[in-house]
C-alpha cells in the first residue's frame, strides 16, 4: 500500500475523541483553552495514522479559537508531532550517550538491517517508521527502544532483532527489560536495599 | 548505607502495586489532614528546617522557594506546577516515582499546593512516558473518589486539583519558564525573568515550579519531622536522594541512598562495580549530563552532594551518575552530547542556537582527529562565549560537559589529532 493514500483530506475527531478533548479542556481555565493544544494535536495525531497534516492542525486552531500559525508552530516546536506520514509501527532508537554506551550502536545496527531503512525513512510498504531519538529517560535500563506506549530495555543486537520479528509477526512484544530477568530498574540478580519491600506480591501496572 | 527504614521511596522498583491500598499501606496519605491543620506556615517552616534542596538539578531551597509565594491572594489563583519533564541524558528517577509511588506525588501535591494557597498543580510529564502518564491518571482518580483531592481535600474543606498535562518531546521543558509557555499552549521557549513565576507565572499568576522528586519527598518529611531529613546527610546537603546509576556498571540501577555517600561506595555496593574493576574507570558524569566529568583519582574519594562536587567543579544534577570504562571514547562521549543540546536548543538566543551547532561540528571534527590543535582554544572560546549569554541554562548546560572534557583530558584529545595528521602524511 502507498502511504499517501491514508493522507486524508479533511479531518473531524471521532465523537469519543471529542468526549475526550471536552474532558481535557476541563482541566483548564476558560479563557486559557489554549493549554489544550498539545493533548489535541496528539490525539488527533493518533486518530490521523500518527502524523499531523494541515487538516489536523487547522481543525484543532479553529476548535481552540487560535490563529492557524500559532498551531503550526506547536506542531513544528514539539518533536513528537510528525509532520509527514509515518508508517503503521513507528520504532524510536535512543543513542544519546548512556544509551551509546550500552552498546546503542548494535541496537541501531539491528534495526536498520532488519527494516532495511535507515533513520528518519518509512519502509516501502508503510509498515515501519525508523527514528532515532534524544535521551528517553530511561538511561539505567540502556539501551532502549521506544514503542508504542512502552519502552523496550536492556536491549542488544538478538533481542531487538527479535522485537521486530514479533511486530512483523503481528504480536505486541512484552515491554520492559528484554535480554535481563532483572526486575525493572532494580540492579540485576535482585535489589541490594528494602529486600523486605521487594518480595514479588504480584506488582500491579 | 542508609537503613530502610529511612528510605522514603519503598516501592521504588514496582514490586509491589502503585494503587490506593498499597500506597497506604506504605503509610502515604496517613494523617494527611492533620499535617494541613498545621496550617501553610508550619508546612513551609518544617520544610525549611528538613534543608531539603531542589532535587530538579539546581539545588535551590525547597522551603524557600515555597516561601516567595504571596502569603495573601491579590485576587489572582496560585498554581503549584510539578516538572516530570524528565530528559537530563543519564537520568530515569521521576519515571520511577510516577509509575511506582504516584501517591507520593499526589499528596506531595496537596500539602505543597496548601502551603501556597494554591488551587490547583498541573503536572508536566515528558510525552515519551505514556505509560507513565497513564498510571498517575489512575492513581489521581483513585486520589478524587477517595476524597483525599477535590472539592473538600481529605475533608478540611480545601479545594484542590491536581491534573496531569503531557509533553510532547522537547528537553527544553524541563526549564521552568519554558515548562509553563508550553503548559499555556505555546512553544517551549523560556521566558526572561525577573518576573519570577512566584510572581508571574502560569496565566500571568504567581506560581511555583517543583521537581517530582522534591513534591514526592514531602509528605514523609512532614510527617516524620523535618529534623529528621536533616539528620541524614551532611549540613546543607541533607536527606536522602534518587541516585541513578547508568553506564559502564556491571549492574546499572536506581537506588535511594544518604546524600553524601561516596562514589565509590555507591557504585560498589548498589550497581556491581565498574565493569572490569574500579581500576578500569575512566571517568564519570557524577550528574546528568550537564556537568562535568570526573577522572577516576577524583571519583575514588569524592562524596555524592551538592557542595562536594561543586569544590571538584561540576555539580551534583539531578544525581544521575554515568560511568565509563577505559574503553570509552571520552571525544565521542561528549560530542554526542554536545549533538544532543544542538538538536534541543529552542532556538531564542543567537549563541545557544548558533553555537551549540557550532561546538557540535567541531566535536565531531574532534572525534576523527580532523582538526587544528589551534581549534580547541576556539572551541573553549565558543564555549565561554555562550555560557551565561542566554535566557535560560541549556547554553550553559551545552558549555560544561565540553568544558570537562578539555579540562581532564585535553591531552588525549591532542594526541587524536597528531594520529589523523601523521595517517594524513603517512598515507
Amino acid at each position: 500500500m502507498n502511504i499517501s493514500v491514508r493522507n486524508s483530506e479533511s479531518f473531524v475527531f471521532t465523537a469519543e475523541n471529542m468526549e475526550w478533548a471536552k474532558g481535557q479542556l476541563a482541566k483548564y481555565p476558560s479563557s486559557r483553552k489554549q493549554s489544550g493544544v498539545m493533548p489535541l494535536l496528539t490525539r488527533a495525531q493518533e486518530q490521523n495514522n500518527g502524523w499531523v497534516s494541515v487538516p489536523v492542525m487547522e481543525y484543532v486552531a479553529d476548535m481552540l479559537d487560535m490563529p492557524y500559525i500559532r498551531v503550526q508552530e506547536v506542531a513544528s516546536f514539539y518533536t513528537m508531532y510528525n509532520l509527514k506520514p509515518v508508517g503503521k509501527h513507528v520504532i524510536e532508537v535512543c543513542t544519546t550517550t548512556p544509551c551509546w554506551l550500552r552498546g546503542s550502536d548494535d541496537v541501531v545496527a539491528a534495526c536498520k538491517d532488519e527494516l532495511g531503512i535507515g533513520f528518519g525513512e518509512t519502509t516501502e510498504d508503510g509498515e515501519f517508521t525508523l527514528l532515532e531519538v534524544e535521551c528517553a529517560g530511561a538511561c539505567v535500563n540502556a539501551p532502549v527502544i521506544a514503542y508504542k506506549e512502552e519502552y523496550y530495555e536492556d536491549l542488544d543486537n538478538d533481542s531487538t532483532r527479535k522485537f521486530i520479528k514479533a511486530i512483523k509477526s503481528g504480536e505486541l512484544p512484552v515491554a520492559g527489560p528484554q535480554t535481563t530477568d532483572r526486575h525493572k530498574s532494580a540492579p540485576q540478580g535482585g535489589p541490594t536495599t528494602l529486600k523486605d519491600f521487594c518480595a514479588v506480591q504480584g506488582g500491579q501496572e | 548505607m542508609l537503613a530502610d527504614k529511612d528510605r522514603i521511596f519503598t516501592n521504588l522498583y514496582g514490586y509491589q502495586s502503585y494503587g490506593l491500598d498499597a500506597a497506604k499501606k506504605r503509610g502515604d496519605w496517613d494523617g494527611t489532614k492533620e499535617l494541613l491543620e498545621k496550617g501553610g506556615e508550619w508546612i513551609i517552616d518544617e520544610m525549611k528546617s528538613s534543608g531539603l534542596r531542589g532535587r530538579g538539578g539546581a539545588g535551590f531551597p525547597t522551603g524557600l522557594k515555597w516561601s516567595f509565594m504571596p502569603r495573601q491572594s491579590d485576587g489572582r489563583p496560585h498554581y503549584l506546577v510539578v516538572n516530570a519533564d524528565e530528559g537530563e541524558p543519564g537520568t530515569c528517577k521521576d519515571r520511577e516515582i510516577i509509575r511506582h509511588d504516584p501517591h507520593k506525588l499526589i499528596e506531595g501535591c496537596l500539602v505543597a499546593g496548601f502551603s501556597m494557597k494554591a488551587c490547583a498543580a498541573y503536572i508536566y510529564i515528558r510525552g515519551e512516558f505514556v505509560h507513565e502518564a497513564d498510571v498517575l491518571d489512575a492513581a489521581i482518580q483513585e486520589a478524587y473518589a477517595a476524597g483525599l483531592i477535590g472539592e473538600n481535600a481529605c475533608g478540611t474543606g480545601y479545594k484542590f486539583d491536581v491534573y496531569v498535562h503531557r509533553g510532547a518531546g522537547a528537553y527544553i521543558c524541563g526549564e521552568e519558564t519554558a515548562l509553563i509557555e508550553s503548559l499555556e499552549g505555546k512553544k517551549g521557549q523560556p521566558r526572561l525573568k525577573p518576573p519570577f513565576p512566584a510572581n508571574v507565572g502560569l496565566y500571568g499568576c504567581p506560581s511555583t515550579v517543583n521537581n517530582v522528586e522534591s513534591i514526592a519527598v514531602a509528605p514523609t518529611i512532614l510527617r516524620r519531622g523535618g529534623s529528621w531529613f536533616a539528620g541524614l546527610g551532611r549540613e546543607n546537603n541533607t536527606g536522602t536522594k534518587l541516585f541513578c546509576i547508568s553506564g559502564h556498571v556491571n549492574n546499572p540501577c536506581n537506588v535511594e541512598e544518604e546524600m553524601g555517600i561516596p562514589l565509590k561506595t555507591l557504585i560498589e555496593k548498589h550497581a556491581g562495580g565498574v565493569r572490569g574493576g574500579w581500576d578500569n574507570l575512566l571517568a564519570i558524569i557524577p550528574g546528568g549530563s550537564s556537568v562535568h566529568m570526573l577522572p577516576k583519582s577524583i571519583c575514588d574519594t569524592v562524596l555524592m552532594d551538592f557542595d562536594s562536587l561543586r569544590a571538584e567543579g561540576t555539580g551534583l544534577g539531578t544525581a544521575a551518575v554515568i560511568v565509563m570504562d577505559k574503553s570509552t571514547d571520552l571525544i565521542k562521549a561528549i560530542a554526542r552530547l554536545s549533538s544532543f543540546y544542538a538538536h534541543e536548543s529552542c532556538g531564542q538566543c543567537t549563541p545557544c542556537r548558533e553555537g551549540t551547532g557550532w561546538m557540535s561540528r567541531i566535536m565531531n571534527r574532534m572525534v576523527t582527529g580532523e582538526a587544528e590543535l589551534s581549534e580547541i582554544d576556539m572551541l573553549l572560546d565558543v564555549t565561554k562565549k555562550i555560557e551565561g549569554h542566554t535566557i535560560c541554562a541549556l547554553g550553559d548546560a551545552a558549555a560544561w560537559p565540553i568544558q570537562g572534557l578539555f579540562r581532564h583530558f585535553r591531552p588525549e584529545v591532542e594526541a587524536r589529532i597528531m594520529d589523523y595528521k601523521k595517517s594524513r602524511t603517512a598515507a
